[in-house]
């Protein structure tokens, strides 16, 4: 049963990209179990306005796992010590009395702060609009049957397409590696008739340009895949990898 | 064909075919080693056939050239990995979610470098290096070498703790090799780690068995 709990929370409190950051923590009491994670970030916030000082910057969105902005890395895990959940479906019930919560950021080199919580994730974008599309208009929407496509393609696309961009899957990686998300975008449209005719220049590009913003080399740990919300598999990184490989060896 | 240097994925193909040729030298050396455990003459016969003729210097020659390639690419890769995590360090660790020595490639590599230079020191130095600068007392019957040293517990020891490294590294870089090749898929994924888990039991097994058999079943030459 839900009770109301008093928690302190450990929260990263950074001014700026450029600033020094530092962990302050902060009591709150009566947090109903029943509240989301989120909700208690809400309430802390009231709190320190009400005590004259500046709230803790955080993303969020939607609250309901499907916008991929929410972020923050709590007790060890991206999106909280839960199972494939965004931390805006994160509740207090999986927190107990006494508990000291510490909340961080995104850390990775390819995901800068911009200030406490708050990072910048515009690197995906870059990769998105680096060939994470299909360069036609497709016009009205077809008859549904007029491209056949095997079950198991579909199904698999479809999953694949369930991410959300929110980047734990980098926040997860020793290696800063932003593989789990490129290999999802790419597999997505790699499975469609649609997406295979710029799969060989797609997957060239989108590559080229995770290089370029700096993420690291996926080293097969699989840390990304146990975090990410939506379940993507790192068999999609294998995907990737033959992808780029058969577009690579063939030119 | 740049591509091998500048794309991540072309760096760990690198990797990846250095790491699996790596692989195939390490079950030949060991399918060699264990015919000691039936003759001693017919190892010391594989030795002498293995001296420094042309054909087993250009093998070694490819060898080293595999080696220098796996641990130059690994230390660009971790340097750049390291990079790319940034400075700031999460303070709470994540232990769980991945395998530790899926984390640890580099250090288990390093052990098992270092153990590379003590072996080189103790079997090719005094076998090939010797007989190919014409120096004094090159060795070419193995078995002089292997028997005096396994009978040292210490040896026994340092070898083993290498053989577990070595196991260590080829159960996360079998599969992990042909994940980056592309060979992988969901029907795939569980075959292809317990495959790993198999291929690394074979190979460090058999490694195994020598220091043991030397340190118990051998008579002493002292
Ligand atoms: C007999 C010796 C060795 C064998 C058979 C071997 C084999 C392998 C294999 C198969 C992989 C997987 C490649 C991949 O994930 O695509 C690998 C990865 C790795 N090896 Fe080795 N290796 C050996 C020695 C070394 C040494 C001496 C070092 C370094 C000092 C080293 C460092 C690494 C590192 C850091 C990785 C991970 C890199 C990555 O996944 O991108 N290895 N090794
Ligand atoms: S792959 Fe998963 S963890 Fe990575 S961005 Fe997509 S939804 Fe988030
Ligand atoms: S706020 Fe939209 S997914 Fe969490």
């Amino acid at each position: 049963m839900d009770i109301d709990i008093n928690i302190k929370v450990k929260v990263w409190r950074q001014k700026g990209p450029k600033e020094k950051g530092r962990f302050e923590t902060y009591g709150l009491k009566n947090i109903s179990q029943g509240s989301s994670f989120l909700e208690m970030m809400d309430i802390l916030n009231e709190q320190l306005i009400n005590e004259g000082k500046e709230p803790v910057v955080f993303d969020h969105d939607c609250r309901e796992g499907i916008c991929g902005i929410c972020s923050l890395y709590i007790d060890g895990y991206p999106h909280g010590p839960d199972e494939d959940i965004t931390t805006c479906q994160l509740h207090m019930r999986k927190f107990n009395e006494g508990d000291t919560i510490t909340v961080e950021p995104w850390r990775s080199a390819g995901f800068p702060i911009i200030k406490d919580l708050m990072v910048d994730r515009t690197s995906f974008d870059k990769i998105i609009q680096a060939g994470g599309y299909v360069s036609v208009n497709t016009g009205g929407a077809p008859d549904a049957n007029s491209i056949p496509i095997p079950r198991h393609d579909a199904e698999a696309a479809m999953d694949s397409a369930a991410c959300i961009g929110c980047g734990a899957c980098v926040a997860a990686c020793k290696n800063g590696s932003a593989m789990l998300f490129v290999a999802a975008k790419v597999t997505q449209l790699a499975l469609l008739p649609q997406g295979r005719a710029e799969a060989k220049k797609r997957a060239k590009s989108m590559v080229a340009k995770m290089d370029e913003l700096g993420f690291g080399n996926c080293t097969n740990t699989g840390a990304c895949e146990v975090e990410c919300p939506k379940n993507i598999a790192i068999t999609d990184i294998a995907r990737l990898n033959y992808e780029f490989l058969n577009a690579k060896i063939r030119d | 064909m740049h591509w091998l240097i500048n794309s991540t994925i072309g760096r760990k193909f690198v990797m990846s075919i250095s790491g699996l040729f790596l692989i195939l030298f390490l079950l030949f050396h060991m399918s060699m080693n264990l015919v000691l455990v039936f003759s001693l003459d017919a190892y010391d016969q594989v030795t002498q056939f293995l001296g420094a003729n042309w054909y087993a210097v250009v093998a070694s020659l490819i060898l080293a050239a595999g080696f220098i390639v796996h641990i130059l690419y690994a230390s660009i890769l971790t340097l750049q990995n390291q990079k790319a995590r940034g400075k700031d360090k999460y303070a709470v660790k994540n232990t769980k979610d991945a395998s530790w020595s899926s984390k640890n490639m580099y250090v288990l590599g390093f052990v098992v470098l270092s153990f590379l230079v003590l072996h080189m020191i103790q079997f090719w130095y005094e076998m090939q290096f010797k007989e190919l600068f014409g120096m004094e007392g090159a060795i070419n019957r193995g078995s002089e070498l292997i028997v005096p040293l396994f009978k040292q517990p210490l040896y026994v020891i340092v070898y083993l703790i290498a053989f577990v490294a070595l196991w260590l590294h080829l159960t996360h870089g079998f599969w992990s090799a042909l994940h980056t090749v592309g060979w992988n898929n969901t029907i795939w994924m569980k075959r292809l780690k317990n495959i790993s888990y198999v291929v690394a039991t074979i190979i460090v097994a058999g490694f195994t068995v020598i220091p043991i058999y030397v340190y118990f079943f051998v008579p002493s030459p002292f």
